[in-house]
């Protein structure tokens, strides 16, 4: 975990809204794990003020990290006109990322938009064949393209809402086309995306006890555990109310969490 | 260098720092989440997250947004308790040579007193903080600091159940700061810090429901900076203890605007948040500019104006 000054190497849009950022941080790269994020300063004024948060979508050769972002505010849309060559401070790897499974063992990733970005270092991390990556869009011009990112050969699974490319509904429904048939041995979910699509995932695995972990976004301050302004609420009763985002998560099990309140 | 040459210590009554920078509470968690970034020990003090008798959980989420140059939270106070404090995090602070203070707050002005007796006979404690920003669920729930008079009953309470330095923590939210400080000073208090957070709210105007499930939170960074230092100024003029100055200090540019105003010591707040060591780039640039500027001792440039 470090705060540093890091340079841009390259900063590209790689859909309408959305840009693929690759930084130079070794000290980054060596220490992150897969469902970890950074907080990035926008600015050098003091407007807007505060860090954004975003996964680390991939590493690069120990030498860099990626970025995917889409841009849905001032803070984004001030990095998304920095130039390769241009510095932002960074802090990070934060937070508790996946427990990645062992190998052999099977791991269904469910991602739904921007929410891809964690699940595709995880896919580099593991380039483990026992993979089922699933992507869901609004539309075929939102699909990331993953190739760019270097993720060698895993094929992604698409679904789209107007059904432009892949199957036409929501990447829920492919998640449970897949838990569908006998498996000799039980996967476990692994899933980044809007609430709705992550609160139907919870229900699906919870419903037929497939473990699952889900990586959660929450607006942040301090990005350490010190504001406690990214709670949220624990399934404990007597242990811990509530746990923060940013350093009990990003990504929890489902069964520590109060679905009923998130 | 020649260390002489900039003195950066400061002396708030009976309370003597090696620099005027504090960390303010609720921004620097327990101090120990900032010690990868932070040698603690270079830091004037630490002002640790809000204290109560008892755990709390705190407000349900969202409890910050984020507005221009400057944040709402509504945390809702949440903390470990009194005990779990002594037990679980007092042992490591106590090891650091900067100077410990703990903010307490309380729902009743027994509680306050009742913080105040824990944390009596401890050692490693510089001092004690009193939040009186927070409601009073005897009066339905409007805040102590509200009241001057409520004010010095908080402080009567704490001092009479304490053994330690007391600062008190001016709300913002008055019709006349001036009132509660002189009302708190008058009860005793060795010391006053402000501001609190001022009051406020953010709407989305899509789901048309407020950004904070609280409602309202407190606003803090650069935003509130010249409200701040004006109240500070006004309250230099009308007490005669030492005031701690706060609000919105993102750089020692921002810090010496407090001194020279009459603060005798900054807490640095939010920004905490955005850069992991700015409490150590403030001190720096304190040293620097009393080099810069000539001047032997930085107690020379407080109240200046």
């Amino acid at each position: 975990m470090i705060e540093q000054n890091t340079e841009i190497i390259f900063n590209k849009k790689v859909t309408t809204d959305t840009f693929l950022m690759r930084l130079r941080s070794p000290e980054i790269a060596a220490e992150a794990r897969p469902g970890q994020f950074v907080m990035i300063q926008a600015r050098t004024g003091v407007d807007p003020l505060l860090r954004r948060p975003f996964s680390i979508c991939g590493i690069h050769e120990d030498d860099g990290f990626l970025i995917l972002y889409r841009v849905v505010g001032r803070g984004t849309a001030i990095m998304s006109k920095a130039r390769e060559g241009d510095i932002l401070s960074v802090l990070g790897p934060l937070g508790r990322g996946f427990d990645l499974p062992q190998k052999g063992h099977k791991a269904l990733l469910v991602a739904g938009g921007i929410g891809i970005a964690p699940l595709i270092f995880f896919a580099q991390t593991i380039q483990n064949s026992d993979l089922i990556f699933m992507a869901g869009y609004g539309s075929a011009s939102e699909i990331v393209p993953i190739e760019q990112i270097g993720l060698g050969n895993v094929k992604v699974l698409i679904a789209t809402d107007d059904g432009t490319t892949g199957y036409r509904g929501l990447v829920t429904e492919v998640l449970e086309s897949h838990l569908a048939g006998p498996y000799d041995n039980i996967p476990t979910v692994f899933s980044c995306g809007p609430l709705p699509m992550l609160k139907r995932v919870v229900t699906i695995t919870l419903d037929r006890g497939i473990p699952c972990q889900v990586s959660l976004e929450a607006s942040m301050a301090c990005g350490l555990g010190a504001c406690q302004g990214c709670a949220v609420k624990s399934s404990s009763k007597k242990d811990q109310p509530y746990y923060h985002v940013c350093k009990d998560g990003p990504v929890f099990d489902v069964y520590t969490l109060d679905w009923k309140s998130i | 260098m020649n260390e002489k040459k900039r003195d950066l210590s400061v002396k708030l009554g009976p309370l003597e720092l090696k620099n005027p920078v504090l960390a303010a509470s609720g921004t620097f968690g327990y101090g120990q989440e900032f010690s990868h970034f932070v040698d603690l020990n270079l830091l004037g003090g630490i002002i640790v997250k809000g204290i109560s008798l008892k755990p709390m959980a705190g407000n349900p989420p969202p409890r910050i947004v984020e507005t221009p140059c400057g944040m709402l939270n509504a945390i809702g106070l949440a903390n470990i308790g009194l005990d779990n404090f002594l037990k679980e995090k007092l042992p490591w602070l106590q090891k650091m040579k900067a100077a410990v203070i703990v903010n307490i707050y309380g729902h009743s002005i027994d509680e306050y007193g009742a913080v105040a007796a824990g944390l009596k006979g401890v050692e490693g404690i510089s001092a004690i903080e009193v939040n009186i920003s927070c409601p009073n669920v005897e009066r339905g729930g409007m805040a102590f600091g509200t009241d001057p008079y409520v004010s010095a009953q908080v402080t009567e309470q704490v001092l009479k159940n304490s053994d330690k330095p007391v600062i008190v923590k001016l709300s913002p939210n008055v019709t006349d700061i001036k009132a509660v400080a002189t009302a708190v000073e008058k009860a005793g208090a060795h010391a006053l810090s402000l501001i609190n957070t001022l009051t406020g709210m953010a709407i989305d105007i899509d789901a048309r429901i407020p950004k904070l499930a609280n409602v309202f939170g407190g606003l803090s960074g650069p935003a509130i900076r010249p409200v701040a230092l004006y109240m500070v100024y006004q309250v230099v003029r009308a007490v005669h203890i030492p005031v701690i100055g706060m609000g919105g200090i993102m750089d020692y540019r921002d810090a010496l605007e407090f001194l020279i105003a009459g603060a005798r010591a900054i807490q640095v707040g939010t920004a905490n948040f955005v850069d992991k060591r700015v409490t150590l780039d403030i001190i720096e640039g304190l040293g620097r500019f009393c080099e810069d500027q000539e001047i032997s001792k930085i107690e020379e440039i407080i109240g200046t104006i």
